[in-house]
């Protein structure tokens, strides 16, 4: 499991992006940031809903606090995939690769990188995180430059393709797996719990997201516990 | 016009924010957790958060709900031939674009000569 297969596991994940931090850019720039922080900001976060989110509150002139709330909510279930990640690393990991690695968790580098069937090597690790990286970040500065020339029609268009590279990673496994596929339909089902059900509406989109997943997951390894593999 | 000074703050201490919450984790946990209980809530945890991250919200994702649920469906055929992440994406982008187009010609050269 060496760097170039990492390249080759990370190369679509950064085609997928690109649309998706284009998006970004184009936004950013029509809301009055200049292009260098735009991509400044996607190399240094790499988050897609966390940028989101902190653009709105720098536009509106927001307060540092509620940009560290707002990031550490949406951004929290970074943990889980980071305490998870490391159950995947292999012997050769010393603590500054453990650093490096983590500058790359996103959700969909961790869930390649799960999904392998073998423990994960440093030089893996780096081939995956470095090309989707560099697809976030030219994406965001091609569509910072672009901004105001792309059709409205393309724009609202590229807002799907971030969930349809969710959908090309989960659907496969869940339908090899009834158990992949309950945990998925749990987690789907308590977060519109949490959105429609009206007295629930306090719950932000963040903690949505952590406390399904917890559920979802808690549910599904006490009804179906995974063998130990290795 | 936002002040560059108050931007470059903003944008750095979010990264930062952000890169604690990633490498604290990782770092601390050097050890193999052994509960069998756990590794398998870990080994569920990525299928749960793209569950959730992606349903409802791709429904608000292009800004029409009708050209959402084509996107949509779109991408979940797709995804359940097991085409790449690009190929679903793509697929997702063009579908809703193609929607919107036909929509905005049906609702102006159809409904108009009623």
């Amino acid at each position: 499991m060496d760097f170039k297969y990492g390249v080759k596991k990370g190369f679509p994940i950064a085609i997928g992006y690109f649309p998706v931090s284009f998006t970004f850019g184009l936004m950013a720039v029509r809301d009055g940031l200049p292009v260098s922080l735009a991509v400044l900001f996607s190399f240094s976060n790499v988050t897609s809903a966390g940028q989101f989110a902190g653009e709105k509150i720098i536009v509106a002139g927001g307060a540092y606090i509620e940009m560290v709330l707002t990031t550490f909510i949406i951004n929290l279930r970074y943990m889980l995939m980071s305490l998870s990640l490391s159950q995947k690393l292999d012997d050769g990991f010393n603590l500054p690769k453990r650093m490096i690695t983590a500058f790359g968790i996103t959700d969909e580098i961790f869930t390649v990188a799960s999904l392998e069937s073998k423990k994960v090597t440093f030089p893996y690790m780096c081939g995956l995180i470095c090309t989707p990286v560099l697809g976030w970040t030219l994406g965001t500065f091609f569509g910072a430059v672009i901004s105001n020339a792309l059709p409205a029609l393309l724009s609202s268009a590229m807002g799907i393709a971030l969930y349809g590279m969710f959908m090309a990673i989960i659907i496969p496994p869940a339908r090899k797996s009834s158990k992949v596929l309950t945990v998925i339909l749990m987690a789907v089902l308590f977060t519109c719990i949490m959105k429609y059900v009206p007295f629930l509406g306090f719950i932000s989109s963040g903690f949505r997201v952590i406390i399904a997943t917890i559920l979802a997951a808690g549910i599904g390894a006490f009804i179906f516990p995974v063998e130990d593999k290795e | 016009m936002v002040s560059f000074t108050y931007g470059l703050i903003s944008v750095l201490l979010m990264a930062l924010v952000t890169y604690i919450m990633r490498a604290l984790p990782i770092c601390i946990f050097r050890k193999k957790i052994t509960s069998k209980y756990f590794n398998s809530f870990l080994a569920y945890v990525p299928y749960a958060v793209l569950g959730s991250l992606t349903f409802p919200d791709i429904f608000y994702s292009t800004g029409k709900l009708y050209s959402a649920i084509v996107g949509t469906a779109v991408a979940l055929i797709l995804s359940f031939k097991g085409k790449s992440l690009v190929v679903v994406a793509v697929g997702a982008v063009i579908a809703v674009a193609l929607a919107t187009l036909l929509h905005d010609y049906v609702l102006v050269n159809v409904f108009a000569m009623v």
